[in-house]
């Protein structure tokens, strides 16, 4: 499984890499608030406060929509032909995983750097903690945006996927922290999980590690890795996928 | 090479698409499996590919249990979809090798397993393309040259040759019978060509609403005189099947 799952990882980096494009593209809407509207929200707050909302934008964006090209391989009987093969299913999924998270990846650094160069000031340790937790999210969901992409309407995933991302980017406090919202939005909020993991990101990138934020944003991502990583396989296995 | 006993098929809407499905086919042989929509051809197909799990019944595919052993069956076999395999914009050499991989191939032997089943089926130099750019007879080539690279005893193919011109038709025929003598591989097809099984199948088996209804050598079916037409409408009836295939 290993190995199958390292044969199609390697073979998807291949195809993104060649659509280096599409890489910043799918970064592009973040970046378009880190260098359009940072310089408002850093004349009051602070960049170590914005990034890391920016940071859990992209990652919804780009994950999320990670389904996206599954729908196609279904549709052209590219993921059956794969089924026939000895090849585990959980490799067919975990390959795909992987690319995505390594998409996000040079994503992540081209935002940092973006964001480096306007004033951000993160200590690396910071950095590096909350890009991990960051990777962790990432790949659970990728795994959950191929359950959905393999379960629901083919032709609904798209308007679905990119519709559901604008609530849960906004209700995690993402451009804004949900500590200046009226009480009854900070309340709905909490439904979120996205919210404790950018809440975790914000303490990380002030160098606050060992806090109860923190421990909660790692809980809950490690519980959505579970939950991603479960269903993803489930649907994989599923013999109609 | 398969051997099927009581082999059923019921969707979870109740739809009982293949009702025990007793099918023999011998080493060497090129088997057509002909039936109307819906009759329950695909369905029986991907059972027996280890895409769909029976609900009821047993089958010995390639030497090995189907419900038990169904990655030891997949080693063994190939299997060509109805509706190919490729997406139409991406170059076929890479997607080839991959496979040849997920096959467990080294990079290398894929490498060379692409390029003789590339060869073999008078694809030379067209595997640098995408799917989009070849004609129907080449990309229906290239399906079946990415079921070749494990070297498989036994070779699905579900309707090969729906969509394309005579010509095609007659060369993929060729192919497919030197896969038989050249390699003694097994060959089971669908088809809703006649002449075509006519012409290519040493044994014809008809399903029809789930069930085998006729079975035997083409020449053993075509009684009193019929053309392989008239005895496949004898027997199932000439109703329309309004129904999508199944």
């Amino acid at each position: 499984m290993v190995r199958d799952t390292w044969v199609l990882f390697r073979h998807g980096v291949g195809v993104t890499l060649r659509q280096k494009a599409g890489i910043v593209f799918g970064a592009v809407q973040p970046l378009l608030f880190l260098v359009l509207f940072g310089p408002i929200f850093a004349t009051f707050g602070t960049w170590e406060t914005l990034v890391p909302g920016l940071i859990i934008q992209l990652g919804l964006m780009s994950t999320g929509m990670a389904g996206f090209g599954v729908v196609f391989e279904k549709r052209f009987g590219v993921l059956e032909r794969m089924r026939v093969t000895p090849a585990s299913r959980l490799a067919l999924l975990l390959g795909r995983v992987l690319n995505n998270t390594l998409t996000l990846v040079l994503q992540l650094a081209l935002l940092l750097a973006v964001a480096f160069a306007l004033g951000l000031r993160a200590p690396v340790a910071g950095l590096a903690a909350g890009v991990a937790l960051v990777l962790v999210l990432g790949a659970s969901l990728a795994a959950l945006s191929y359950a959905i992409a393999l379960t629901i309407d083919e032709h609904l995933f798209a308007p679905v996927m990119s519709t559901a991302v604008v609530p849960l980017v906004l209700l995690s406090g993402s451009f804004l922290p949900m500590s200046m919202a009226p009480g009854w939005l900070d309340a709905i909020s909490h439904v979120s999980p996205f919210r404790y993991v950018l809440e975790a990101l914000r303490d990380l990138f002030g160098g606050h590690y060992l806090t109860g934020t923190v421990g909660l944003g790692v809980a809950v991502t490690a519980a959505l890795a579970v939950v991603g990583l479960a269903v993803g396989t489930r649907v994989f296995n599923r013999e109609n996928a | 090479m398969i051997s099927t006993s009581g082999l059923s098929k019921t969707f979870g809407g109740g739809v009982e698409a293949v009702k025990g499905v007793d099918i023999s086919v011998g080493p060497g042989e090129i088997a057509g499996f002909l039936g109307p929509n819906g009759a329950g051809k695909t369905t029986t197909m991907r059972m027996l590919t280890t895409l769909l799990r029976p609900t009821a019944g047993s089958a010995t595919v390639a030497g090995r249990d189907l419900l038990g052993d169904a990655r030891e069956v997949r080693r063994r076999i190939g299997y060509v979809s109805q509706s190919s395999g490729t997406s139409p914009g991406v170059p076929l050499k890479g997607e080839l090798e991959l496979q040849g991989m997920l096959y467990g191939l080294s990079r290398r032997e894929s490498a060379a397993r692409t390029r003789e089943a590339v060869e073999r089926l008078g694809l030379s130099g067209l595997e640098g393309k995408p799917a989009a750019a070849l004609s129907g007879g080449q990309r229906r080539r290239f399906d079946i040259a990415f079921a070749l690279l494990h070297d498989p005893v036994l070779l699905f193919l579900d309707e090969p040759t729906t969509g394309l011109d005579p010509q095609s038709r007659a060369n993929l025929w060729g192919h497919i019978r030197s896969l038989r003598d050249e390699q003694g591989m097994t060959v089971f097809l669908t088809t809703h060509y006649l002449d075509e099984a006519d012409a290519l199948c040493d044994r014809i088996l008809i399903i029809d609403h789930g069930r085998i209804v006729a079975e035997g050598a083409p020449a053993e079916l075509k009684t009193g005189g019929r053309t392989l037409d008239d005895v496949f409408l004898d027997i199932t009836g000439r109703s329309l099947r309004e129904e999508a295939g199944v």
